[in-house]
């Protein structure tokens, strides 16, 4: 990825002063990064898959607000479409969302200031999801640290408003194209969530479970256990893991 | 308007299933938030689980196709990632570039196959 100039004020600059400006700068950050685009094409995605799974448009615009966190809205979306119980869904969801628990706790260090209450990290804490946690790690020390939330919550407004517009878009084309262009839409989800999840590999532990999931599953669906998404999810990052820990072992050159 | 947010069972299956499971770990990052090491054996087996049901539901779509995708040959569904995963490798890992060499392999061939 091209490192985007950042054009922020200086951190003593005028435009700092007031907490409106700051939300408003935090709102105009999400055109300096190509992620805004990534997730805009991911959204589009999932309002065509919550088109083609037989959910109403109102359902997959809440979903893109409220649930905020798009691997969890596909798990939702492909589970309960394929016939899974609302429990199994509920299960898998919790299970992916728990990556979002580690990331509130990182950044909340960077927005607090001796004086913050806990009821002012409530937003900025609900828009936490993998795009904004990289954005705060890049933008965050260029904002003064007493504008940092104001800013975020900005930040976190203008992805959510953006997101939700392309779940219409993508929605819509998914009702109104032709099937070959509504394939397109739908294949836009595996494609890019495959390609996001392997930039955020950091560790041998998620590229084992990367590809082990991938394979697994096809092998498990046959099983036709109705859990089929937990079991081989379960297995897999199980057996990446193991794998991880067998590469860390002590006496293993680093 | 009940036709555009669907019944209240639709709803409560988005409070239950979506809302509730994602924001409760956020909840419980905001109230339980310091002394977490990232890198502790715990978290690196949570997000190996998460990363595999992703990678599972990623699976899920491509082997059991939603709506119009079924209407793509299974070899040209798996063609199409293949190739857009490695122009996305050879890009020096562009999602961008990635995701638009899937989809025109994808729309490529079903142009082809008629």
């Amino acid at each position: 990825m091209v490192p985007y100039p950042v054009t922020l004020p200086a951190l003593d600059a005028q435009q700092w002063h007031s907490p409106t400006q700051a939300f408003a700068l935090g709102a105009r950050s999400i055109f300096t990064t190509i992620l805004t685009l990534v997730l805009f094409v991911t959204y589009i995605g999932i309002g065509a898959l919550a088109h083609d799974t037989g959910f109403s448009l109102g359902w997959a615009m809440a979903s893109t607000a409220f649930v905020w966190a798009g691997p969890a809205q596909i798990i939702l979306l492909s589970t309960l479409g394929s016939g899974a119980t609302v429990v199994q869904a509920a299960i898998a969801v919790t299970v992916s969302a728990i990556r979002l628990f580690p990331m509130v706790v990182s950044i909340l260090p960077m927005l607090r200031t001796a004086r913050t209450t806990r009821r002012q990290l409530l937003l900025p804490a609900h828009f936490i999801a993998v795009t904004l946690w990289v954005e705060c790690f890049r933008l965050l020390p260029q904002v003064p640290r007493e504008r940092r939330i104001a800013f975020t919550n900005g930040l976190g407004i203008g992805l959510v408003s953006m997101s939700v517009t392309a779940t219409l878009i993508g929605y819509q084309l998914a009702a109104s194209l032709p099937k070959t262009l509504g394939a397109a839409i739908l294949m836009l989800t595996p494609l890019s969530f495959l390609l996001s999840t392997a930039r955020n590999c950091r560790q041998l532990a998620d590229v084992v479970a990367l590809v082990l999931g991938l394979l697994l599953f096809p092998l498990v669906s046959l099983l036709q256990t109705g859990v089929d998404i937990l079991i081989s999810g379960v297995a897999a990052g199980t057996i990446a893991y193991g794998v991880h820990r067998w590469h860390d072992r002590p006496g293993q050159a680093a | 308007m009940s036709d555009f947010i669907g019944d209240w069972h639709a709803l409560l299956v988005l409070l239950l299933a979506g809302f509730l499971p994602n924001e409760s770990w956020r909840m419980l990052g905001l109230w339980l938030g310091s002394g977490v090491d990232e890198e502790s054996d715990l978290l690196v087996w949570v997000r190996a689980v998460a990363t595999a049901i992703l990678a599972g539901v990623i699976a899920q779509i491509l082997v059991v196709p939603p709506g119009a995708l079924a209407s793509i040959p299974g070899p040209l569904r798996y063609g199409a990632v293949v190739v857009g995963f490695a122009v996305f490798m050879a890009a020096r890992r562009s999602i961008f570039f990635g995701v638009a060499a899937g989809e025109i392999v994808m729309l490529a061939g079903k142009w082809w196959l008629g």
